[in-house]
């Protein structure tokens, strides 16, 4: 926790740590100029921020020279294969992980996984880790003086079936407070790691649910700027996913980019 | 790029509490470590201040070595006979990672063998591509269509260096004077 502590520093007292209306105000700033940017004809940007001073860990820990821009080789188009020999069924389901019932709100997450031409990715893995009902990780560093649950692990695994659509059963996380800033709350979300059909499209990302009020105070969230893109994170909550008297139902696709496999273009085409 | 193109979903940062899921028994070693070719693939994730990183986490894909690009699932619970090209290792304490592995053979119509890479950490808030390339092909590297855009320093972060007991070492420098050059596909 010393390095969050350290990186958490006010660049204007480094003794104290900035307040929730220092950080907010660096994210609207962030984002008035960005829609600024719009407005002058600048490109919209679907994708995170790395260099975002308002999450005070990427400082030191994002590329401050340009991507390079390359054309994928044959390794880099392809992917590892996972399948059930990997994953065991049962490890989509995380409420049934130990041997009573984790306390909580129950819930099944549901999506289909997309490349960028709308093609299902099918047969790929999917990973899932959060936190528990009550805010806190299982994750021995986790300090947090929430209680842990016994039945309750907060680690996901399973395949993408024939159409893309990935399925978890668990338990809606907590919100959890952090020290990127005094009184700093993660809104409630859920790791996810994916493969895609090509290494390049690699992602690991979170996924949040709709109307949360912790949104316009989270540096992480807000580090995308466009408000389309940030609402991408989003879950809808579905009613026809809602089993009676048992679980909520979310429903949550994610869209990696395209596959790179570029056969309508020259070489040199970027 | 087509015009129905669906917009990507965004990265966010895998945080620090990954540990718990992501790590795996076995998910360093791609081959067992008497293997004939078996290789010590390590290096240490810095960051900006030259600080080593122990909350990363790095994932290599491969071929094997005679340039064959696996199909076979296994990577997560290997049987210690097939080779399925993947690997994924924490960053230790001190900021270092290891994989045992073979050098990827050269695949048919591509270019020179590298080992792709990405890496994620708390505070990197997106993938980051790279590609480690081997110090035997620097004859070569002139005619790669990566490494011959970069100038020598900057092509100097993706080759292993070999150390005298035939290990590649790879330090992977997430910002500063000694950055890894990391890579785009859109």
């Amino acid at each position: 926790m010393s390095n969050d502590a350290k990186q958490a520093a006010n660049p204007a007292d480094p003794q104290q740590p900035p307040s929730q209306a220092d950080i907010s105000a660096e994210i609207a700033e962030k984002h008035q100029r960005y829609r600024e940017g719009i407005t002058a004809g600048a490109p919209r940007s679907e994708r995170v921020e790395t260099d975002f001073l308002p999450y005070r860990s990427s400082l030191l820990r994002h590329p401050t020279k340009d991507l390079h821009h390359v054309d994928p080789e044959t390794i880099e188009l392809a992917s590892p294969a996972f399948g059930h020999r990997d994953v065991a069924e049962v490890e989509a389901d995380l409420t049934i992980q130990h041997s009573g019932e984790p306390l909580g709100e129950r819930m099944v997450v549901t999506g289909q996984v997309l490349d960028g031409d709308g093609r299902p990715v099918r047969h790929q893995l999917v990973e899932v880790w959060q936190a528990n009902a009550a805010g806190r990780y299982i994750h021995k560093r986790d300090q947090h003086p929430a209680p842990l649950d016994p039945n309750f692990t907060g680690t996901g695994r399973c395949i993408t079936d024939e159409n893309g659509f990935y399925r978890f059963q668990t338990i809606k996380p907590g919100a959890y407070p952090w020290r990127n800033h005094t009184n700093a709350w993660r809104p409630a979300h859920i790791h996810f790691s994916i493969f895609g059909s090509a290494f390049t499209q690699r992602i690991i990302t979170q996924m949040y649910f709709p109307g949360d009020p912790l949104f316009p105070l989270d540096p992480i969230y807000q580090s995308i700027l466009d408000d389309d893109a940030r609402a991408r994170l989003v879950a809808d909550y579905d009613h026809d996913l809602t089993t009676p008297e048992y679980a909520l139902g979310y429903r949550w696709n994610i869209v990696l980019t395209g596959t790179k496999r570029t056969w309508t273009e020259p070489e040199d085409a970027e | 790029m087509s015009a129905q193109r669906l917009p990507a979903t965004p990265g966010q940062t895998i945080g620090p509490f990954f540990g718990f899921s992501l790590p795996y028994d076995g998910g360093e070693d791609l081959v067992d470590r008497s293997h004939p070719g078996a290789v010590r693939l390590h290096g240490t994730v810095f960051d900006g201040a030259g600080v080593p990183v122990p909350d990363a986490l790095v994932e290599i894909w491969q071929a094997d070595e005679r340039g064959e690009i696996s199909t076979e699932p296994g990577s997560l619970r290997r049987d210690g006979y097939t080779f399925t090209g993947f690997g994924r290792a924490a960053t230790d304490g001190a900021g270092n990672y290891q994989f045992t592995t073979v050098e990827p053979g050269r695949i048919e119509g591509s270019g020179l063998p590298f080992f792709s890479v990405v890496v994620f950490s708390r505070g990197l808030l997106d993938t980051l591509h790279t590609r480690i390339y081997l110090p035997e092909h620097s004859a070569e590297f002139a005619a790669d269509p990566l490494l011959r855009a970069l100038d020598e320093r900057r092509r100097a972060s993706l080759v292993a260096t070999r150390e005298a007991d035939g290990t590649l070492l790879f330090n992977l420098h997430l910002q500063g004077d000694e950055e890894t050059v990391f890579l785009d596909f859109d």
